[in-house]
């Protein structure tokens, strides 16, 4: 469960001084998938990186499944990051020339899991992301564009975080081979309960989600559910 | 993170870049191979000048006579060693008295024209006590040395050296063969009665260019007068050298009523001084291979570091990810290191392997004889490996202090 209260945060100082955001606050609870939108410049980009724990808000708190993340050191969030938090970024995803196996193995090597273990969970997180097993073994540079988000999203589930955060991850896709990707994604938060937030600034991409936050000028200006948008989008992304 | 996930990570990652790990790889290998053969060859050729110098025979003190100077306080001096003051009384003295003194051998020698056969050649003629094949290091080829008993009888025999034979009888004479044919030296025939081992050349003597005769027929038949020109002495150990030095220097001035011992009219020349001052020679010679093949092992360390660097800006997108997904400072700081010490532990085997290659085919022309320390090997891989962390360091301390959202943004 994320909880932030009054997040703000500023860059730089004196007459320079940037506010990103100007006190935000929501609560997302487990098995919710939140879009979070708004156009450049707005701190949605800010906002992914205090919820991804890759930065900490200058005030505010950050509750993680209980535990306040917003004054932790590099090295804590660092630990958070590996057990909490499955990235899906936009570009850049995948190490090159390494295989498809051992690029979502990677998180689980820094946690320190055994080969065994780690080939296993590998395995079954790339079969959930809809890959298929004779990809396996290619390296990441002979992958589409599709199939490299797929990887990146298995890399994101292998670590069984309490969430995964993507950040436009259609960005680089062609609008069918985006649907695919945001099809996995609601397949996922449907049948597998994951709590997914996905930062995007096209409006159609936000329609996959469940609820949409937008964001402008560093404040929430709307924070709404759509239920029937949703039932609807998944089905034809079932029957397509 | 494992290590044996951080050597996949590194084989991963330097041979995506084959060619120009290989390249770096060269600098280290070119830097450890030339710091092993050349300190090789240095120690080699320290080696054969000590044990040249040795070869002249173990803890030896020579005795040469000293300047003859005419009476008065300004006489003219005839040059050092010229002066005629050593005898066998001497000698004998030395011998009895001096504590330590092991051997002592009487030489009177000088160079005359020798004939044998119709050939002739110049050569030195070295009249010698017994005692001189052991105390020199002299050994019989074929036939026997010098005894006592000769020389107590004057007789005209001769030992001599491999060159003089060739010199006198042609390069096809057999050693055995020159024993017991006749030379003359100063119109007299001596006989041979033996032939000594090749020693080579040590300085400016060759040792191989030389006729032995006992001492008493030196200076009956060809110096005529009952001088010395050496006096060898040899002490009982290393240790000892001094004091025999010592002595004999209190026992000749008292000997020869010299009160004052700048004015001794003999000098005593201490084996253990040349020694010292050669093996110093010759370390110093060691130490400044040494010290250039160090500066080409520094530039490659440097080729390692700026690889390094280069490669951590490359991949600055690659380090923001794997920080993202939960990498800790540690965890790429070691990555980074990693690569780097196995550029330079690969590089240093190789160099190593390709500097005793060099060393091996130094030996094989028989220039020197080269000698592989284990001390310069353990040396030269220690230092390539705290090349690849001193070298490394700086790049991954880079890497691991790269903020990761500016690191995934990096174009």
């Amino acid at each position: 469960m994320i909880d932030i209260k009054d997040i703000t945060k500023t860059y730089g100082s004196g007459d320079t001084a940037f506010q990103a955001l100007k006190g935000v606050s929501f609560t997302i609870e487990d098995g919710e998938f939140v879009a979070i939108m708004g156009p450049s410049g707005s701190g949605k980009s800010t906002l992914m990186h205090i919820l991804g724990c890759l930065d900490t808000p200058t005030s505010g708190t950050y509750h993680l499944d209980g535990k306040d993340v917003s004054k932790m050191s590099d090295e804590q969030l660092a630990e958070i990051r590996k057990d909490k938090i499955g990235f899906v970024f936009q570009s850049f995803n995948l190490l090159p020339r390494t295989t498809v196996l051992r690029n979502v193995m990677l998180p689980l090597i820094y946690a320190g899991v055994n080969e065994h273990e780690r080939e296993k969970r590998a395995k079954e997180s790339l079969l959930s992301a809809g890959m298929v097993e004779s990809h396996f073994l290619h390296k990441s540079n002979e992958l589409s564009g599709g199939q490299i988000q797929r990887v990146a999203i298995a890399r994101a589930l292998v670590n069984d975080p309490s969430l995964v955060l993507a950040d436009e991850p259609t960005g680089n896709l062609d609008t069918k081979t985006g649907e695919i990707v945001l099809g996995t994604f609601q397949k996922l938060n449907k049948e597998h309960g994951r709590t997914i937030v996905l930062i995007t600034h096209e409006p159609d991409v936000a329609e996959h989600a469940k609820r949409i936050i937008t964001l402008r000028d560093g404040m929430i200006v709307s924070d709404k559910k759509h239920q029937q948008k949703i039932a609807h989008l998944h089905h034809e992304a079932q029957t397509s | 993170m494992k290590l044996k996930d951080t050597l996949e990570e590194t084989y991963v990652a330097l041979s995506a870049n084959k060619t120009r790990s290989g390249l770096t790889m060269l600098g280290i290998v070119i830097g450890i191979s030339s710091v092993i053969a050349l300190v090789s060859i240095g120690q080699g050729a320290a080696s054969g000048i000590t044990s040249s110098v040795q070869s002249l025979g173990s803890n030896l003190l020579q005795i040469s006579p000293g300047a003859q100077r005419s009476a008065g306080g300004f006489g003219v001096s005839t040059g050092r060693g010229n002066a005629e003051t050593l005898t066998q009384a001497d000698a004998d003295a030395i011998a009895s008295q001096v504590q330590n003194a092991q051997a002592v051998v009487s030489e009177v020698s000088g160079r005359y024209q020798v004939t044998a056969k119709g050939t002739n050649t110049n050569t030195t003629v070295d009249g010698v006590s017994p005692d001189y094949a052991t105390v020199r290091n002299v050994s019989i080829d074929q036939g026997t040395f010098i005894t006592d008993t000769q020389n107590s009888s004057y007789a005209k025999v001769a030992v001599i050296g491999p060159t003089t034979m060739t010199d006198l009888f042609g390069a096809d004479e057999q050693a055995a063969d020159a024993v017991g044919q006749t030379i003359r030296i100063k119109s007299m025939e001596f006989k041979i009665i033996g032939v000594t081992v090749s020693k080579g050349s040590s300085g400016f003597n060759n040792q191989d260019d030389m006729i032995y005769i006992p001492t008493l027929s030196a200076q009956r038949f060809l110096s005529g007068n009952k001088y010395l020109t050496t006096i060898d002495v040899q002490a009982a150990s290393s240790d000892s050298m001094t004091q025999v030095e010592d002595d004999i220097n209190t026992l000749l001035l008292a000997r020869h009523n010299i009160s004052d011992p700048t004015k001794a009219d003999f000098s005593v020349l201490n084996q253990a001084d040349l020694l010292s001052s050669v093996s110093s020679i010759s370390s110093t010679l060691t130490l400044l291979l040494g010290a250039i093949a160090g500066i080409s092992l520094l530039v490659g360390g440097i080729g390692i570091m700026n690889m390094m660097l280069t490669t951590v800006t490359e991949r600055t997108r690659e380090i923001g990810l794997r920080k993202a997904i939960g990498a800790k400072r540690a965890d790429i700081s070691r990555q980074f290191l990693v690569e780097a010490m196995t550029l330079t532990v690969i590089g240093g085997v190789v160099g190593i392997a390709l500097g005793a290659g060099i060393s091996l085919g130094v030996n094989y022309t028989g220039l020197v004889t080269t000698s592989i320390s284990l001390e310069a090997v353990a040396l030269a891989f220690g230092v390539s490996a705290v090349i690849g962390i001193v070298f490394g360091w700086y790049p991954a301390r880079r890497a691991a202090g790269l903020n990761p959202i500016e690191a995934l943004r990096y174009e």
